[in-house]
């Protein structure tokens, strides 16, 4: 498959290295981060309008962070040799230190705080239904069916302590991301100080927005009528982070421009010419400013419930595509230019190979399926009331 | 009291079940020489030092062929060791009876050294080949182990070396 | 120690065994190579360099080199008068077959590029699981059969000389031919240079003529302002080179 390249490039730098696949893992550990420091509002700052989404916001994280190692494996040489990194680690790589970052979000934050607080349930579920949902949930109650009252403040009071510590976790699970990136000095569209706080502040407002689209579509879908006092808050909180995010973006961008080194007239070649699709139509225009101006619309202007609630949709699905492209432009854009600043390549994406575009689709579809198992086996629609602690039927509660 | 972290109690129990597990895997999976230098495999070393060679050197040809050794002296080809222009030669001197070197295609092989380049250094000797020969072979009138022509009127020397 | 005949009368024998596993190639380890006795690098004069390409063949044919990649290449750069920030640069199939004539004025020049063996290597700080290292003679190697393929190494590297090799899916790159330096042979890419352009060099040996050059001439590394500790040097080189 013959490259197409604009000017000179190193013999070995024609082909890029890191496909679609990588454009992905970092999405989706954003939305993880994202939907995580949502449902941490709640927990820890006491917001409590949001809380109708603490639970979903939960099951969403899990439901990514489980999909998260898909395309990492994919698009290794040797999956098969992946277990060294967790044997071996290689202490001054970023990408080593990572892997135990991600272990420890997900078993010591996520999975401990899903499990202190769904608890009651698992247990009185554990004792009423029957068949193989009885035996799983009879596993997951690791064999205690304590659920008196102090065991659930303590319980209470522990989870409290892991979602506090699940914050800093949440931050350096995807800040860390950024460092793999931004701590690569060859590479200078990647290599910034910067780099870990754009991830961690677009993280915020992917997850932010996808838990907020996830929220009105599963509550429609259900029948159920939407919290707006929720929805409003959730917006809020979007905009807010949106607009920090677009401030860092936007500064990182000023000051490239005005010191002008060595890369930047490679660089802005490359946006003007490879990236302007991607970049400056989809990421910062249809992505950012668009969804920015319409919530900012919402926050001054007195709207109707209904206009409020489509003004939300378009915007966060809006916001969902923007961040997409941002690590796209981070990923794919760091990759088609020369390091010797002389040239441009192109990136050939294979649509039914394994680092395909069909791949890349089927792991990004991934998550919802396994959010359905997930909602199915820990039901966390807060109006399906509290599940009775014995003698009820089994369908009872499970919506 | 106890009863109420009971809970808790198993799954402290659970993971450090899974540390343990971690830890045996990590002794038995973990390659032995690992470590031996530095953060990664000793015997990598080993492994990668131990690959066959495929150039001899020109030492290794020049103590069998020093005829040719006698003519290049006499020319600039001199410092222009065996292999850069007849390939890797290890097996041909290891085994010099059934192992052969290819004869050569001067027309490709000189050219690349010899034909006029503004990269070039100036004062290296080049030539614009179609200008310099017209279509004719370098071998037809240089003799490649002695490429000077001293007398136009001469024949070419044989090329000594072969055997 | 005292060479007595009876000592020569081993000592010879032996030699010739072993010299005789060099020259016929056989994968046996290199008898009497103390790593710690060497720090390998090398010497790239780029006024000699005539651009023929033998080093890329060569360097192919000893190390198996897939085609379409590249553990040396050269480079070709035209600069146009003042404008070294802006040179014209081409490197067709890595100068493999040499370089098509040409007769532009301006300043003409090859540049022969492989691994700089840096001693404070980006590529093996980044690297996840210490399959790519610097060995204690001075040289980054790649161990094939514990590297995963994650790519990061590749991208880590300034100069762009590492690629996976499609065989294996795992990253490759020049050895410094460490295969041959440890038996006392120089490497593919220096033995068959023609104008002696590319010379492998021992810092921690005192009478190498190469260390001296070193010490005596004014030398450049390609983009020091990345600090990599890059022990490739270069004698003559523009300051247009990329």
């Amino acid at each position: 498959m013959q490259i197409p390249v604009e000017g000179f490039m190193y013999p070995n730098e024609v082909e890029l290295q890191w496909s679609v696949l990588i454009v992905l893992y970092p999405f989706i550990t954003g939305l993880v981060a994202g939907a995580f420091i949502l449902a941490s509002l709640e927990r820890v700052f006491r917001v409590d309008a949001v809380k109708p989404t603490y639970r979903l916001a939960l099951l969403t994280a899990l439901a990514f962070l489980l999909v998260a190692p898909l395309p990492l494996q994919l698009h290794l040489g040797h999956p098969e040799r992946s277990l060294e990194m967790y044997l071996t680690p290689h202490r001054s790589s970023a990408m080593a230190m990572f892997g135990f970052v991600y272990l420890w979000y997900l078993m010591a934050v996520l999975l401990l705080e899903i499990w202190l607080d769904y608890r009651r349930d698992i247990v009185v579920k554990s004792q009423t239904t029957t068949g193989i949902t009885r035996v799983i949930y009879r596993v997951l109650t690791l064999g205690s069916s304590n659920i008196s009252e102090r065991s659930l403040r303590i319980d209470e009071r522990l989870g409290y302590f892991i979602t506090v510590i699940g914050i800093p976790s949440a931050f350096l699970l995807h800040g860390y991301v950024g460092f793999i990136f931004g701590s690569v000095k060859a590479n200078p569209w990647w290599s910034s100080p910067l780099m870990p706080i754009v991830f961690i502040f677009s993280a915020m407002v992917s997850g932010i927005a996808a838990v907020m689209l996830l929220y009105m579509f599963s509550t429609r879908l259900r029948g159920k009528e939407i919290d707006i006092r929720c929805l409003d808050k959730i917006a809020q909180y979007l905009f807010y982070v949106f607009v920090i995010d677009f401030s860092l973006e936007m500064l990182d961008l000023l000051q490239r421009i005005y010191e002008a080194d060595e890369s930047f007239r490679s660089l802005d070649f490359m946006v003007h010419s490879r990236l302007w699709t991607s970049q400056v139509i989809v990421q910062i225009l249809l992505g950012t400013v668009t969804p920015i101006v319409l919530l900012g619309l919402t926050q001054v202007l007195k709207l109707t419930d209904m206009a409020r609630k489509r003004i939300f949709a378009l915007a966060g699905c809006l916001t969902v595509i923007g961040i997409f492209a941002m690590r796209w432009n981070v990923v794919i854009g760091g990759q088609l230019f020369s390091k010797s600043f002389l040239g441009y390549t192109t990136y050939k994406m294979g649509f039914a190979t394994r680092e395909g575009l069909l791949t890349a689709i089927a792991l990004m579809l991934l998550p919802f399926p396994i959010l359905w198992v997930l909602v199915k086996l820990l039901p966390p629609w807060p109006d399906a009331g509290p599940v009775p602690a014995s003698g009820a039927s089994p369908a009872h509660g499970i919506s | 009291m106890f009863k109420d972290v009971e809970h808790l109690i198993r799954l402290a129990v659970v993971m450090a079940i899974a540390l343990i597990a971690f830890v045996t895997l990590r002794a038995v999976v973990v390659p032995h020489s690992f470590g031996q230098y530095g953060h990664y495999r000793g015997d990598a070393i080993r492994e990668i030092a131990a690959r066959p060679v495929a150039f001899a050197g020109h030492d290794v040809c020049e103590s069998c062929h020093t005829d040719v050794v006698e003519q290049k002296k006499q020319g600039k080809h001199v410092v222009v060791p065996c292999e850069a222009c007849h390939g890797a030669q290890a097996r041909h001197a290891d085994d010099p009876v059934s192992v052969k070197p290819a004869k050569l295609d001067t027309a490709v092989l000189c050219a690349r050294c010899h034909e006029a380049n503004s990269a070039k250094p100036k004062g290296f000797p080049q030539v614009v080949a179609s200008d310099h020969s017209g279509g004719l072979a370098c071998d037809a009138c240089h003799q490649p182990h002695r490429p000077k022509i001293e007398d136009s009127t001469e024949a070419k020397p044989a090329t000594e070396g072969k055997r | 120690m005292d060479i007595t005949r009876r000592r020569l009368l081993i000592l010879l024998p032996a030699a010739a065994v072993a010299w005789k596993y060099v020259q016929a190639g056989t994968p046996e380890a290199a008898p009497n190579y103390k790593l710690t006795e060497h720090w390998w690098s090398m010497l790239i004069d780029i006024p000699k360099c005539i651009g023929c390409g033998s080093c890329v063949r060569a360097c192919a044919e000893e190390n198996d080199v897939p085609e379409g990649y590249y553990r040396t290449w050269i480079e070709r750069y035209h600069v146009a008068d003042w404008k070294i920030e802006r040179p014209d640069v081409e490197s067709p199939n890595g100068g493999k077959q040499g370089f098509p004539p040409n007769e532009i004025g301006g300043k003409n020049f090859f540049v022969p590029k492989l691994c700089n063996h840096c001693a404070d290597s980006p590529c093996t700080q980044v690297c996840p699981v210490g399959a790519t290292f610097v060995t204690p003679d001075g040289v980054v190697l790649v161990d094939k059969s514990y590297c995963l393929g994650c790519r990061y190494c590749v991208q880590a590297c300034p100069y762009g000389c590492r690629f996976i090799n499609p065989k294996t899916d795992t990253a490759e790159k020049c050895t410094l031919c460490y295969h041959r330096i440890t038996k006392g042979l120089t490497t593919a890419c220096c033995e068959v240079c023609p104008t002696g352009a590319r010379q492998l060099a021992d810092l921690k040996n005192p009478r190498d003529p190469i260390h001296e050059f070193l010490r005596r001439h004014t030398v450049q590394v390609l983009k020091p302002h990345m600090a990599t500790g890059s022990k490739v040097f270069y004698n003559g080189m523009d300051g247009s080179v990329r």
